[in-house]
């Protein structure tokens, strides 16, 4: 399998599960909240000053009123901003302390 | 929901500022560390890697699975990227995903970040990439026996992360360590299970369709005519 054949397969998994399946996923409390909620502390979690405008809070896109949609479509843009967070890094990282572009010639089994 | 969603994220408020600075210390260190060498780590096809992984195991931790007693659980996946890319290039992807959490989707803490990288990232990361490193050069394992170890390992990586989490917030005061270890330790170890399987299910994946991209995977996984058909290729 091509390199760019399982870059596009991977992306499409995450991306799809990130759209389609993440709408599904258990609402129930998760582990620490579950320990915090027992435990009588639960309370004392904030959001900090700059998480108030956050531009998707809790996973659920903005002025969609369909929950399931709303985390749809946050999970849509989230998989793939990370995706190019990701890459944009990998790709100034490797730039940075190499003559040529990536991708360009390099000395054949460097990478061994 | 007025509730902010905690997921297994540390909110801020939970941890006192010292215990907080403590933790953001050495996450700050071993993804410093990463950066450092990310240029050496990356070849070719491990630049996009490192993206789609961040992608993926954003995805993922989406996906909350129901345990008992009315709890759930995500994947963390810090022993998925240790074991695809190597520990630290792992830090890097785990810091990207857990501060785009943060910033952008008000999971977890600002002042907490520190800790929810060591606790989810850097430490499952590094003990992934120790253990498995160290169980494939003392033991040539069979395919099934080296998802056997990344299955351990990796539940043991999201028991670790556990059992520190529990570790900051007695010590921040919040709750007693006799009575945050043993919950969180209990609620972990059924969540691990399902870090388990999810983090043997995707190596599985990469090791049938791209084996040269398991990093950790012994050497001989990869037949020799796909290496040079990789070369020629690249």
């Amino acid at each position: 399998m091509s390199t760019r054949l399982f870059v596009v397969l991977a992306v499409a998994v995450a991306v799809g599960l990130a759209t389609a399946v993440s709408p599904y996923a258990s609402a129930s409390p998760d582990g620490l909240e579950n320990v915090a909620t027992d435990n009588g502390f639960v309370e004392e979690g904030r959001l900090a000053a700059i998480q108030q405008d956050a531009p998707i809070p809790d996973y659920a896109f903005p002025g969609i009123e369909n929950e399931r949609v709303a985390t749809g479509v946050a999970g849509f843009f989230g998989a793939l901003g990370v995706m190019a967070l990701g890459y944009g890094l990998a790709l100034v990282l490797r730039r940075r302390s190499r003559e040529g572009p990536p991708g360009g010639a390099r000395a054949p089994g460097a990478a061994a | 929901m007025a509730d902010p969603v905690f997921a297994l994220h540390i909110p801020d408020g939970f941890l006192s500022g010292a215990v907080a600075a403590a933790a953001a210390v050495p996450a700050v260190f071993a993804v410093a560390y990463g950066l450092r060498v990310a240029d050496r780590e990356l070849d070719d096809d491990r630049v996009p890697l490192l993206g789609v992984l961040a992608a993926f195991i954003f995805a993922v931790q989406m996906l909350n699975f129901p345990i008992a007693g009315g709890t759930s659980g995500h994947l963390l996946g810090a022993t998925l990227a240790a074991v695809l890319l190597g520990p630290w290039l792992a830090c890097l992807v785990m810091a990207v995903v857990i501060g785009v959490q943060a910033f952008v989707f008000a999971d977890g803490g600002i002042t907490a970040l520190g800790a929810n990288v060591l606790n989810m990232g850097v430490l499952g990361a590094l003990l992934a990439g120790f253990l498995v490193g160290a169980g494939v050069r003392a033991v040539p394992l069979s395919r099934t026996g080296f998802l056997g170890l990344v299955g351990v390992v990796s539940w043991l990586a999201v028991m670790v992360g556990a059992a520190i989490t529990a570790v900051q917030l007695a010590a921040s005061g919040t709750v007693p360590l006799g009575t945050a270890l043993p919950a969180m330790l209990g609620v972990h170890a059924l969540i691990g299970i399902g870090e388990a399987v999810i983090t043997v299910a995707a190596v599985s994946a990469v090791l049938a369709a791209r084996p040269d991209l398991v990093r950790l995977a012994p050497g001989r996984f990869v037949p020799a005519p796909a290496r040079q058909a990789e070369v020629a290729q690249a």
